[in-house]
C-alpha cells in the first residue's frame, strides 16, 4: 500500500526537519536544566537566556513544521485531489528551514544585542519579547511562508472535496497566521505591549492551535478506527466549540497582574476554569472512537500516540492549567516554577504528541507501507512511554519546586529572596534534570525506531490478527 | 441522543459560540483600553519629556539584551532570575543601586553560581534601563507581587 496522491510526499521533509529541531530543542533544554543547578555551565559562551531561546524557538518552529507537514499530508487525501502547487510547498520548506537555521546560528554566534543591530531591529522593534525573540526579518519570513502555505492549502481545499476536518484545519491555520501579526505590535507602553502579546501567544496555544490539534486528531482517528466520519466530525465541532467558548475569554487569566482592570480576575478565573472541558471531551472522544473501531489498523503505535495526546493534553493543559488559573491562587503562583511545570506537560501533551501521532501514522505510508514492522512499532511504543513518563516526572519535580518556591518566597511570614529560595530547592532541579535525561533517552529510542527495517510481511499478518487480547485491554481501559 | 443531536447542531454551536464570545472579548478589550489610562502610568511615557525618552530607550535596551530570557517582568518571562517589576522598590527606590548592580557583574561569571552577564552598557544606557524599571514599578498591578521579594 502506498499513499493516494503523489503530492502528499512533500510532507516528508517537513516531518524530518521537525524531528531534527525536536532534538535541538531537547539538547538545549538539558543545557538550561543543568544551568539551573550548575550556574556557570557554559558561561559566558552560552548564557541561560540564549540557550532558552533556542529551546523555546526550536519547539515553536518544529511544531509549525509538523503542522505544515500534517496539512500537506492530509489535505490532498481529504480533498481527494493533488496539492495545488507541490513545488511551492517544497520551496517554502527550504526557505523556512534556512531561516530557522540562520536565526538559531544568530542566537548562538553573536550577542543578542548585536543580532538586533545587524538585523535592523531599530526600524521595526519586535525582538526581545518572550517566544517572539526572532529578528524582525525572520518574523517577516514566517509571514511569507505562512501566506504561501495557506494559499497552497486553501486552493487545494477549494478545488476538491470539502470535509469538516480540512475546514477546521484551515480555520486553525488561518487563525495562526492572523494572530501572529500581533507580534509586530510593540508599543512603549508596557501594559499595551503585554496585552496584545497575549493575542499571539494565548490565542495560539489555547485557541487556534487547538483547532489544528482537533483536526489532525480527527483525521488520525478516522483512519485508524474506521469509525463513521459523521460521528467523528460531530465530536470535532463540539470539542472546538468548547475550546473557543472557554479559551477566548480565558485569555483573561493572563490579565490579572499586568496593569489591566481587576474585573479580569473574574472573567479569567471563570472561563479558564472551564478550559479543561474540551480536553476532557477529547479524551472521552478518542477512547470512544478506538472502542467503536470498525477495523484493526496494523499501526498500533499511531493509535497509541492519538490516545496519548488526548490524555496528556487533558492532564497538562487541563489539570495543570486549572491548578493555578484561579486568580486568588495565581496571585501566589504567577511566574513561578508552577507555570513552568504546566508549560512543559501542556506543550508535550497537546502539541508534541499530536505531531508525533500524525508522523507515526503518515511516515510509514509515505515510505510505502501501511504500518511499520512489529519490532519497529514496539520500539516506538517504548519511546512513547519513556518520553511520556519522563515529562510526567519533569512536571512533578517542577511542581514540587514551585510549591516550595511559592511558600518560601511569597506565602510564609518571612519571605526569602529569589536566589536564596533557588538554592533551597536545588534538589528538585537536579531531579528534573535526571528526568530530562530520561526524555532524551526516549527521543533517541524514538529516532532509532525509524531505522528498524522491514515493512509488515504477509507472514506477520496472521500474528496481528491473533492479538485479540490487546483489543480487550484497550476496551477495559476505556471503560 | 446520537440521533437527536446532529452534526449541524454541533456546527452551529461552534460558529455561534465562537462569534458570540469573540465579540464579548472585543468588548472587554475596548473597555480595558478605556480603563488603562488610570492604571498604566502612561504619564511617565510622554515623549516630549526627557524621562519619556529615557523610558522608551530603556525598554528597547531591555528587549535588545533579551532580559526576559532570564527574568520575569510583572511575572512574565523566564524563571531563572528575580522578578524585576518591583526591583526599583526592592532596591530602596534607588536607580543608582540598579545601575551599580548591572555595571558590577563579573565578566566571567561566579564559579559554580548563576550570574548575570556583563553587558558593557554605557552610563546613559544604564540610566535608561533604571528609568524604565522605575516606570514599570509604578504600574497598578492589582497589588502583585505579594511582597517585596517578587
Amino acid at each position: 500500500m502506498t499513499f493516494k496522491y503523489q503530492s502528499q510526499a512533500v510532507a516528508m521533509p517537513y516531518f524530518i526537519a521537525a524531528i531534527g529541531l525536536f532534538v535541538a530543542q531537547i539538547l538545549f533544554g538539558l543545557i538550561i536544566g543543568l544551568q539551573y543547578v550548575w550556574g556557570d555551565f557554559l558561561f559566558p559562551e552560552i548564557p541561560f537566556n540564549v540557550a532558552r531561546m533556542v529551546h523555546t524557538n526550536a519547539l515553536i518552529v518544529w511544531l509549525l513544521m509538523g503542522f505544515m507537514g500534517a496539512a500537506y499530508y492530509l489535505v490532498p487525501e481529504e480533498s481527494e485531489t493533488e496539492l495545488h502547487m507541490p513545488w511551492l510547498a517544497t520551496l517554502m520548506f527550504w526557505i523556512f528551514l534556512v531561516a530557522a537555521a540562520l536565526t538559531v546560528a544568530g542566537y548562538l554566534l553573536v550577542p543578542y544585542a548585536t543580532l538586533a543591530e545587524i538585523t535592523g531591529n531599530d526600524l521595526l522593534p519586535t525582538m526581545g519579547r518572550e517566544f517572539l525573540e526572532q529578528p524582525t526579518i525572520t518574523k517577516l519570513g514566517i509571514v511569507v511562508v505562512a501566506l504561501a502555505f495557506l494559499f497552497n492549502i486553501g486552493m487545494t481545499i477549494l478545488k476538491g472535496r470539502k470535509t469538516v476536518v480540512s475546514l477546521v484545519l484551515l480555520m486553525g491555520l488561518v487563525g495562526l497566521a492572523v494572530f501572529f501579526l500581533f507580534s509586530f505590535f510593540n508599543p512603549t507602553n508596557l501594559v499595551h505591549d503585554k496585552f496584545w502579546w497575549w493575542w499571539t501567544v494565548h490565542l495560539w496555544v489555547e485557541g487556534v492551535w487547538e483547532l489544528i490539534l482537533g483536526a489532525i486528531l480527527a483525521f488520525v482517528l478516522i483512519k485508524v478506527t474506521g469509525v463513521d466520519r459523521e460521528i467523528i466530525e460531530k465530536w470535532l465541532y463540539l470539542i472546538i466549540a468548547m475550546t473557543l467558548i472557554t479559551g477566548i475569554i480565558g485569555t483573561g487569566h493572563h490579565y490579572y497582574w499586568i496593569g489591566t482592570p481587576e474585573y479580569w480576575q473574574w472573567w479569567g478565573s471563570v472561563f479558564s476554569a472551564l478550559e479543561p472541558i474540551p480536553f476532557f471531551m477529547m479524551t472521552v472522544f478518542a477512547f470512544n472512537m478506538v472502542n467503536k473501531r470498525r477495523r484493526n489498523h496494523p499501526n498500533k503505535a499511531a493509535t497509541l500516540w492519538a490516545l496519548g495526546t488526548a490524555v496528556m493534553a487533558f492532564l497538562g493543559a487541563g489539570v495543570w492549567g486549572f491548578l493555578h488559573t484561579l486568580a486568588p491562587v495565581n496571585y501566589y503562583t504567577h511566574g513561578s516554577q508552577i507555570t513552568a511545570a504546566h508549560g512543559h506537560m501542556a506543550f508535550y501533551g497537546a502539541y508534541v504528541m499530536i505531531n508525533l501521532a500524525i508522523i507515526s501514522y503518515a511516515v510509514p505510508i509515505l515510505r510505502g507501507r501501511e504500518a511499520n514492522s512489529e519490532k519497529a512499532q514496539v520500539v516506538e511504543m517504548w519511546a512513547f512511554w519513556l518520553m511520556t513518563v519522563s515529562i510526567v516526572f519533569i512536571t512533578l519535580f517542577l511542581t514540587g519546586a514551585g510549591i516550595l518556591q511559592v511558600y518560601l518566597q511569597r506565602f510564609s511570614d518571612n519571605p526569602l529572596s529569589f536566589m536564596v529560595v533557588q538554592d533551597k530547592i536545588e534538589l528538585f532541579y537536579w531531579l528534573r534534570f535526571v528526568a530530562g535525561v530520561g526524555f532524551l533517552i526516549g527521543l533517541v529510542v524514538y529516532i532509532w525506531s525509524f531505522f528498524i527495517p522491514g515493512e509488515k510481511t504477509a507472514a506477520e499478518m496472521p500474528a496481528m490478527e491473533a492479538q485479540g487480547s490487546e483489543r480487550g485491554a484497550v476496551e477495559a481501559a476505556a471503560g | 441522543m446520537a440521533q437527536a443531536f446532529t452534526k449541524e447542531m454541533s456546527r452551529n454551536i461552534f460558529y455561534g459560540g465562537t462569534a458570540f464570545f469573540f465579540l464579548l472579548f472585543l468588548a472587554l478589550t475596548f473597555d480595558t483600553h478605556l480603563a488603562l489610562p488610570e492604571r498604566d502610568n502612561r504619564a511617565a511615557l510622554d515623549p516630549a519629556t526627557e524621562r519619556g525618552q529615557l523610558i522608551a530607550q530603556g525598554k528597547q535596551l531591555w528587549e535588545e539584551n533579551d532580559c526576559i530570557g532570564c527574568h520575569t517582568l510583572l511575572g512574565e518571562g523566564a524563571y531563572f532570575a528575580p522578578e524585576l517589576g518591583n526591583v526599583y522598590t526592592r532596591y530602596g527606590s534607588s536607580k543608582e543601586a540598579i545601575m551599580g548592580f548591572i555595571k558590577g557583574r563579573p565578566k566571567d561569571g561566579i564559579p559554580g553560581r548563576r550570574s548575570m552577564p556583563q553587558f558593557n552598557l554605557s552610563d546613559e544606557e544604564l540610566a535608561a534601563i533604571a528609568e524604565f524599571l522605575q516606570y514599570v514599578s509604578e504600574i497598578d498591578t492589582a497589588n502583585w507581587p505579594p511582597n517585596i521579594q517578587g
